[in-house]
């Protein structure tokens, strides 16, 4: 079976000399999720950033068994959704149906069938309520769900979250967590939130300093790296 | 912030607010032009154009003393040249200046207040401005929000650790110092909205839903403000 994601000894060092990915190997299966623990700076964020090409290293990277290149980007930025730290980054439009919008327009969908692919995903993760209103006057746990629902309008195979739960209330993330648990997509969880990895979870790989410092079991590498902090 | 409270307006049903977008912006088109064409020393015309535009905030449904108010804004920048022209000798011309800057405001105030962001950029679209101009618009208003609140939390980090009971000098540097961590701060999520927009598809241009379509009633509209103007001029 093609794994929906394989990548091979990739590198990446920014434009100030800092070396942030040193020989990455890293597989996922389709539909696994896979939690990505790590120290702060240790890579992670770098790493998905490479996942749909918005940064480009060395080595190679294949996502559902197709190779990233200049004349892949689109097909692969179809196939990977990627959910930014910052809802604010994410969520530029003016209303919050034009936003979730904005993916399947991009993909070439008629005015008409990107608004009810819109409208159809707002109601799947619960914010049917709020398609006229602004992303900027919306609570925290509102606007991940809009990112969220702009990411799935384009039908992604593989779901990277970076930090989903960050300034999140316990029942927002609760609530958050049972969405994400619905969605059948493949994930990438960049997080540093041991209860939702284990929740959301069956493996996990630890990033240091810009290598993969183990993986397994997700308790397994909490464990063993001390990722708790009670 | 007042633009917060002029974005909850423009959401209003009204007769304006469900005029085209395209039909307001010429309406205000040819409202500031025949204002602006308008004789200092016909001033019968300038109270026309303000009861016209009283009716149309009251058509509206929105509140005259909070729009004229925001309007009012314009005038402290209009004043001043009024005052220089004043002091020239020319009174009558310094306030015409100063009621043509009023209303012209007040006009496009009404615009804004009566037509969602979408709408008006949306018809400037169609007039074939730019796109970048509009794109540039368009992320100003969006982001203005985040931004203020990043400065309003660096002013409070300031203020609890004592930056109030600093010297002058101090304080200018200290000014300075948030003003360029903003715009650092700025240009990190200018590229985080760049790589968020590409990763969903984005091409460099913003594909549009399809527009409304202009109906008869616009039309009229359209029609109804241009004589309306027209005969304010011509008649007083």
């Amino acid at each position: 079976m093609t794994p929906a994601i394989q990548i091979r000894g990739l590198r990446y060092r920014y434009p100030d000399g800092t070396q942030a990915l040193n020989g990455i190997d890293f597989h996922l299966d389709a539909g696994e999720s896979v939690a990505l623990f790590g120290a702060n700076g240790s890579g992670k964020t770098t790493f998905v950033l490479h996942l749909n090409g918005l940064l480009r290293g060395e080595g190679s990277v294949e996502i559902c068994g197709v190779p990233l290149a200049d004349q892949t980007l689109e097909q692969i930025r179809s196939k990977v959704g990627v959910v930014f730290q910052d809802s604010d980054e994410q969520l530029f439009m003016p209303t919050v149906l034009e936003d979730v919008a904005f993916g399947p327009l991009n993909l070439g969908l008629s005015p008409d069938d990107a608004l009810t692919r819109a409208r159809t995903v707002l109601k799947r993760v619960g914010m049917a309520h709020a398609l006229e209103r602004a992303p900027y006057h919306l609570s925290a746990g509102e606007k991940k769900r809009v990112a969220i629902a702009g990411v799935l309008a384009m039908d992604p195979e593989i779901l990277v979250l970076d930090e989903p739960t960050t300034f999140l209330d316990p029942p927002t993330r609760r609530d958050l967590l049972t969405l994400l648990r619905s969605l059948p997509q493949a994930k990438v969880v960049v997080t540093h939130d041991a209860n939702l990895a284990r929740a959301l979870t069956t493996r996990a790989v630890f990033f240091e300093q810009g290598r993969i410092g183990g993986e397994g079991e997700v308790i397994e590498i909490i464990q063993r790296f001390h990722w708790e902090y009670s | 912030m007042h633009h917060l409270v002029i974005d909850r307006w423009s959401r209003g049903s009204s007769f304006l607010h469900q005029r085209d977008p395209r039909a307001k912006l010429a309406a205000l088109l040819l409202f500031l032009i025949v204002l602006s064409t308008t004789p200092t020393s016909v001033q019968g015309a300038f109270g026309g154009y303000a009861v016209v535009l009283i009716i149309a905030v009251y058509m509206a449904r929105l509140p005259i003393l909070g729009l004229t108010a925001r309007a009012a804004l314009i005038l402290p920048f209009s004043a001043t040249f009024a005052l220089l022209t004043w002091w020239s000798g020319d009174s009558l011309r310094a306030l015409a200046l100063v009621e043509k800057s009023f209303l012209s405001g007040l006009a496009a105030l009404l615009l804004v207040a009566t037509t969602p962001l979408t709408g008006w950029t949306a018809a400037l679209e169609s007039w074939r401005v730019p796109r970048m101009l509009i794109l540039v618009m368009q992320f100003v208003y969006r982001y203005l929000f985040v931004i203020a609140e990043q400065a309003q939390r660096m002013r409070w980090a300031a203020a609890c650790r004592g930056s109030r009971k600093q010297p002058k000098s101090r304080g200018f540097r200290l000014a300075a110092g948030l003003v360029g961590v903003l715009f650092a701060r700025s240009w990190q999520r200018a590229d985080g909205i760049y790589h968020a927009m590409l990763a969903r598809g984005f091409r460099g241009r913003f594909v549009p839903a399809a527009p409304a379509p202009f109906r008869a009633s616009d039309a009229v509209f359209l029609s109804a403000c241009l004589a309306g103007c027209l005969a304010i001029r011509v008649l007083l």
